[in-house]
């Protein structure tokens, strides 16, 4: 039976699978839920600084857009850091903690971007017995109108100054949240890391509108006809929190700075794709929000099982091993040739691999044979480009077949090479300088 | 539950009155908005799909589905009806099971097709609900086409022949338009009164009169329809029954299954329909399905449809023949009527043969078995009455139609099941109607401008 017990930057926790700083995160019931439910720790919405307590709007806070069935796929959110007062927080958050010794339990603070503000609050954090804390530099709609959240998550220099403080003024593990909305996601994690974070987690929300009213002309969700852009989540977000948890894994400057990964996801399968490109632990929130904490469970046995299949005694024997695959393009082998197969037992006759083929891309699937309807890859058109296998409806009916290096590329009518070469030493790269003797030519130009 | 009344013989109020509603409703409920997105939402989108090569009218199937799923479900009634004028009644007595949805690559997929004919409803209902027209008629032509038969193929005729311009005039024997539909789908797949406000919708586009009781071969004739009009389309159907060539087939209690489903149709309170205790239905169509599972659904205790051949061979799909099996009607194969069997002048049972098939040709076995019944329906077929169709080619008993629909007399043009290519589906003569109308017009169009200035110009003028 595999170990998935997770301990990150000392947080130790049942599984590697935590709620983020969110609503479900709010109170002392959710969360106690959430542990019964079987979740390993969770990061406990964002705390402001003591006074009046923050007011969220009274209309919609949600906005989502749906795939097939109405399954959602994206949501997002105006709400804005805990509502509730700040000593309820601390009460509820301490007595959480004592009743559940083994679940982790770290909490998201955003006060204004003022030293004192930080010395003021880390010393009644601590006092809770809180295993760490997460700087929400993150959320991208309300508190950043007032010089927090993603206003500090984007200026690298706020993101260093801060963590700095924290590090000084707690014995506290320091998570600290990254925004996506930046260009390059390295630069604000360089400055968490010469701040001294102990780890970052991302991604925060993105910026989004989801949809408009085309009745009222209001974006969606409406408070009374006038909408804000909000912060994006779930499902749809995924591949670009995945880029991003590699990009700081693979940089040299952060390399080996822990990362809590977040960003849709829904399943193990997620969790052990964040794990493998980099993270070393998951954060969820819509998914729950969406299905309710019971998804845990599918998420434990998930990751277990497929753990034991795969021999990977613990979390640390497949985190990051998906890392030193991530590569710039140009280091793509340009002598990997691959092409589409169709199972024609599988196949159902859709046609929807040709008419994409045929309307956007190569010309590369037929769409009759003998005069019967029959889908089937011409090799001497496909480019191996991946579009039927994604537009198919049927799982595994359409793979990607590597021709073996000594066969024949109908389409360029090259014999496959068995040798590695990239764009750096392609002819057609100005910038190639041709190594004196070596006249292959690895690809023609299209 | 209310119990079934017992009553020996033929006899009518067999059941507790509230019962008979519930047996005749909607065989399907018609989808809600929610089920409606659902089940678009199963749609693949396939490329020429397969779904709309196998309707007889062709219809975007993947295009209606995908405005359904938009929320555009006026958008699917339009693509519908730009195919198929009776969408609405296609949608609900289409073989779907055997055209579309067979077709539907989720059929070979999952074994479970996108229900394309209630998403057909969903969006036909929506626009006959909202009483929205697709189509504006073409300035007046002045040319004038007369209809015979206000069934599907007449229908669909008239409509696109109204569309063009022309003055069309339907002629029809019965009492109310709508030929089959009317008068020969099953009640529960076409109740409250669904067949005549779609007869409402269809010709509401204009210059389309509609003259009942005017019966062709009785009330005029086609030489009288050739003097009056530009063009003529007949859609007439099968009149006629094929017999049961079996003795003693006049007796009291023998009857047609065309009429027993007419009846039942036009019946105002089905309480007063009287059925026999034991029921046989003699055939392997769908009149013979009809028949048998309205026969029990009214009371009977016990319904057999008897069929000369085997399961395969039987016109009704296996889904039809499920549903009859479902109601409790027992269907055996392989047995052909030899003999009605009578007391008193009153049919008390059947005789029949079995059968067998002996180098493809079904042959009777020598040995009988009976089954009692008080009450025998004729299902093995229909037939053209030759008197309706006087100087025109027929092949097989049916009337010789081209590609276009023109029959073998110039200046008439014929569809639906009285015709040789006709195959006995409401979708297939709304098709041939649809053709027809085209046909038509174009031939009409042929004739030069001048031409059409000289009054008194006639087919044969």
């Amino acid at each position: 039976m595999a170990d998935i017990r997770s301990n990150f930057v000392g947080i130790k926790s049942p599984n590697p699978f935590w709620l983020a700083s969110a609503p479900p995160t709010d109170k002392a019931y959710n969360v106690e839920r959430a542990f019964k439910a079987g979740w390993g720790g969770v990061v406990w919405k964002t705390l402001g600084e003591e006074g009046p307590p923050i007011v969220n709007v009274n209309g919609p806070r949600y906005g989502a857009i749906w795939g097939a069935d109405r399954r959602l796929l994206g949501l997002n959110n105006i709400e804005l850091i805990t509502d509730r007062a700040l000593q309820i927080n601390l009460q509820e958050i301490k007595q959480v903690k004592l009743a559940w010794p083994d679940r982790a339990l770290v909490v998201s603070i955003m006060v204004p971007c003022e030293e004192e503000s930080w010395k003021a609050i880390l010393p009644v954090v601590e006092e809770t017995g809180a295993d760490g804390i997460e700087l929400n530099f993150g959320c991208p709609h309300g508190m950043s109108e007032r010089g927090m959240g993603s206003a500090v998550g984007q200026v690298p220099e706020y993101i260093e100054m801060v963590t700095r403080w924290c590090k000084q003024y707690t014995r506290m593990p320091v998570i600290v949240k990254l925004t996506p909305n930046i260009t390059d996601i390295r630069y604000p994690a360089r400055a968490a890391h010469r701040g001294g974070a102990d780890a970052v987690s991302l991604i925060n929300t993105i910026s989004s509108i989801v949809s408009v009213d085309l009745d009222s002309f209001s974006p969606e969700p409406s408070i009374n006809g006038k909408g804000s852009h909000g912060g994006y989540c779930g499902p749809a977000v995924k591949p670009i929190a995945l880029n991003m948890v590699a990009e700081i894994a693979r940089d040299p400057e952060t390399a080996g700075l822990p990362i809590s990964g977040i960003g849709g996801i829904t399943t193990w399968r997620d969790a052990a794709e964040f794990m493998a490109l980099g993270a070393g632990n998951v954060q969820v929130c819509t998914a729950a929000m969406t299905y309710g904490f019971k998804i845990v469970e599918e998420m434990i046995s998930g990751l277990s099982n497929w753990m034991d299949e795969k021999g990977h005694a613990d979390l640390d024997a497949f985190a990051g091993r998906a890392v030193r695959n991530v590569t710039d393009w140009q280091y793509l082998d340009l002598n990997y040739i691959a092409k589409a197969r169709i199972d024609q037992d599988l196949c159902i006759s859709c046609g929807r691999c040709h008419i994409a083929c045929e309307d956007t891309s190569h010309q590369a699937i037929m769409k009759e044979k003998d005069g019967k309807r029959h889908f089937e890859v011409m090799d001497d058109e496909c480019v191996g480009c991946n579009l039927c296998v994604n537009v198919c409806p049927v799982e595994d009916c359409i793979t990607m077949v590597p021709l073996e290096p000594g066969m024949l590329d109908e389409r360029t009518g090259r014999i496959v090479e068995d040798r590695y070469a990239n764009w750096t030493m392609h002819p057609n790269n100005p910038s190639t300088r041709p190594t004196p003797g070596d006249v292959s030519v690895v690809e023609p130009a299209e | 539950m209310s119990q079934p009344v017992v009553k020996p013989g033929i006899a009518a109020g067999r059941l507790a009155p509230d019962r008979y509603r519930e047996n005749f409703s909607d065989l399907h409920a018609p989808l809600d908005r929610h089920e409606a997105l659902v089940e678009a939402d199963r749609c693949y989108f396939c490329f020429d799909a397969p779904c709309m090569n196998a309707c007889p009218t062709e219809i975007d199937i993947p295009l209606f589905i995908r405005e359904i799923s938009t929320g555009n479900p006026l958008g699917a009634a339009e693509t519908i009806f730009e195919q198929n004028i009776l969408g609405g009644m296609c949608a609900r007595v289409c073989p779907t099971e055997e055209l579309c949805e067979e077709a539907c690559v989720r059929e070979a997929a999952e074994g479970k097709p996108v229900r394309i004919g209630l998403l057909q409803r969903y969006a036909t209902d929506a626009a006959m609900d909202a009483n929205a027209q697709f189509f504006t008629r073409a300035p007046r032509t002045g040319r004038r086409i007369a209809v015979v038969g206000a069934g599907p193929a007449g229908l669909a005729c008239a409509h696109g022949l109204a569309v063009h311009g022309h003055d069309v005039t339907i002629f029809d024997g019965r009492p109310k338009a709508g030929g089959l539909n009317e008068y020969g789908i099953a009640s529960y797949k076409s109740p409250d009164g669904f067949a005549q406000a779609e007869i409402d919708y269809v010709t509401a586009i204009g210059g389309i009169a509609i003259e009942l009781g005017q019966m062709l071969g009785r009330d005029f004739t086609l030489s009288d329809l050739e003097a009056r009009f530009d063009a003529v389309f007949l859609g007439i159907g099968l009149s006629g029954v094929n017999a049961l060539r079996a003795e003693g087939e006049e007796a009291s209690g023998v009857e047609d299954a065309v009429d027993f489903i007419a009846e039942l149709r036009q019946a105002n309170d089905l309480s007063l329909l009287p059925i026999g205790q034991r029921v046989v239905v003699i055939g392997g169509g769908m009149t013979a399905i009809d028949a048998a599972i309205q026969a029990k659904l009214l009371g009977a205790e016990e319904v057999t449809i008897c069929y000369r051949r085997g399961k395969g061979e039987m016109n009704a799909s296996d889904w039809e023949q499920d549903l009859a099996t479902s109601r409790g009607v027992v269907i055996r194969h392989w047995l052909a009527p030899l003999r009605v069997l009578t007391e008193d002048g009153r049919v008390s049972g059947i005789e029949l043969e079995y059968t067998q098939l002996v180098d493809g040709r079904l042959q009777g076995m020598g040995h009988t078995t009976s089954i009692p019944a008080d009450q025998i329906f004729k299902a093995i077929g229909q037939t053209l009455e030759p008197r309706h169709a006087e100087g025109l080619t027929l092949i097989g008993g049916r009337i010789e139609i081209d590609a276009e629909g023109r029959t073998s007399r110039p200046g008439i043009w014929a569809g639906g099941d009285c015709v040789a290519t006709g195959d006995d589906l409401t979708v297939t003569a709304v098709a041939q109607g649809r053709d027809a109308a085209q046909s038509i017009h174009l031939a009409l169009a042929a004739r030069s401008a001048p031409a059409r200035a000289q009054a008194g110009e006639r087919i044969h003028g």
